[in-house]
């Protein structure tokens, strides 16, 4: 294995701090003390990789993957595109990205999901794919569905896909969720509103891409992911691997 | 050119739908292999190991809904970055205990750390994933930095599993309160 540089330091003014009193869940769930800072070693340099061998073409098609033969998942036809890249705009390619969602009514198949939208049998809400060696991916989905959920008011969620994303070492291990342009409900949520800066939440917020819009199919979405990118100070130590 | 980084967003209550999608109940979903289920392959050098434990909230009830993350070293103290079978794992808690349970290898030390386990952790109510490290009590860790550094803290044996039986470990995360693990920025 090369030597690696390290990762630039977390942002974390970026970041939503870890208690946020308007979304409740947070309040007995957030650390009270500063996260220690710790240089970056091996470990912090390097992750896991997942080659085509454990990603089937089809797992970003959620419209199909958990559908039966010759059957589709109910609501409006998108596709989800974008670039994985780090701070530096440099592609991060072959990375897994793991998605998953509510079914167009706004509900998810999840034994703890009592909303009284329905289960569509042919709706998983999962789907996973690698980064091309650009750094592209794209995912074919219905659009989820907004939902009402328990935080003490009339909180409703707006239509969201979660993204799990791996880079090319632990340190940039990030879960996200990604948004729709024009959705009344991203000023009115809670979840959303734990990032402070209106520009980072708009980072967020898929745009109607009419460019890779398919006439009389799909429409598509555009979002781009950004990881922590790597400085330009050498790890001094050698590293081990193989 | 630089880009602002995307800021995380809490992982929520139906993470497991898309990391673990055959513990969530989702039939035969990628074939009914989770990824992570297996951290090593069957017969890889290294003392077996089981680690368990509970993650908890500020009140001291159970997380029932967190999903975590291990990597670690093989036995040799390299990391593989293999992520079939290479020293990466998770788990969805039990949603009735809160509880995991992690067979694997005991990691060497690498020339950075004593041997540890990186653990992340991701649940509803966490804004950003939370990086920690597990190390062994029946292991040397006086010259790792991070146990150093909290050398003369209470907090240190947050970091530290617990000897339990032949292969046991004890492993808790509390997320908050008097007991509440030490987290990383790393």
């Amino acid at each position: 294995m090369s030597a690696r540089y390290p990762f630039n330091p977390q942002d974390l003014s970026l970041q939503p701090p870890a208690l946020t009193a308007d979304y409740r869940s947070s309040r007995l769930r957030a650390p009270s003390h500063k996260l220690l800072s710790l240089d970056q070693g091996p470990g912090e340099l390097t992750g896991p990789t997942f080659g085509h061998d454990l990603i089937d073409p089809n797992d970003n098609n959620l419209i199909l993957n958990y559908a039966a033969p010759g059957a589709a998942a109910i609501g409006e036809q998108i596709m989800v595109h974008g670039h994985l890249l780090d701070e530096n705009a440099r592609p991060v390619p072959q990375a897994l990205l793991e998605f998953w969602q509510a079914n167009a009514g706004g509900r998810y198949r999840h034994k703890k999901d009592g909303y009284l939208a329905p289960l569509d049998p042919n709706f998983g809400g999962c789907g996973r794919t690698l980064t091309d060696e650009q750094g592209y991916f794209s995912l074919r989905t219905v659009r989820p569905g907004p939902y009402p959920w328990p935080n003490g008011g009339n909180d409703w969620r707006p239509a969201h896909i979660h993204f799990s994303c791996f880079g090319q070492g632990w340190a940039q291990r990030l879960i996200t969720q990604m948004y729709f342009e024009g959705d009344p409900h991203i000023p009115l949520c809670p979840i959303v509103q734990t990032i402070a800066d209106p520009k980072a939440i708009d980072r967020l917020t898929a745009r109607l891409d009419m460019a890779h819009t398919v006439p009389m199919a799909f429409r598509a979405f555009r979002f781009d992911i950004v990881l922590r990118g790597r400085g330009s100070t050498l790890f001094e130590n050698k590293l081990e691997g193989n | 050119m630089s880009r602002p980084q995307s800021a995380s967003q809490t992982a929520g209550p139906y993470v497991h739908i898309g990391c673990t999608p055959s513990a969530a109940g989702l039939e035969n979903m990628y074939g009914g292999n989770d990824l992570g289920a297996d951290i090593f392959p069957p017969n890889t050098p290294g003392r077996k190991i089981v680690i368990s434990g509970q993650v908890f909230d500020g009140a001291g009830d159970p997380v029932l809904d967190a999903m975590l993350e291990f990597w670690q070293a093989g036995a040799t103290g390299r990391y593989r970055a293999n992520g079939s079978a290479g020293g990466w794992a998770r788990r969805a808690v039990d949603p009735e205990t809160g509880s995991y349970r992690l067979e694997t290898i005991l990691p060497a030390a690498t020339q950075d750390a004593a041997a540890h386990v990186k653990v992340w952790v991701v649940a509803r109510g966490i804004n950003l994933g939370l990086h920690t490290r597990m190390y062994f009590d029946d292991e040397p860790g006086e010259q790792d930095p991070l146990l150093l550094a909290m050398k003369q803290s209470s907090r240190r044996s947050t970091l530290i599993a617990k000897r339990s039986g032949d292969e046991g470990y004890i492993f808790d995360i509390h997320l908050q309160g008097d007991k509440e693990t030490v987290f990383l920025n790393v």
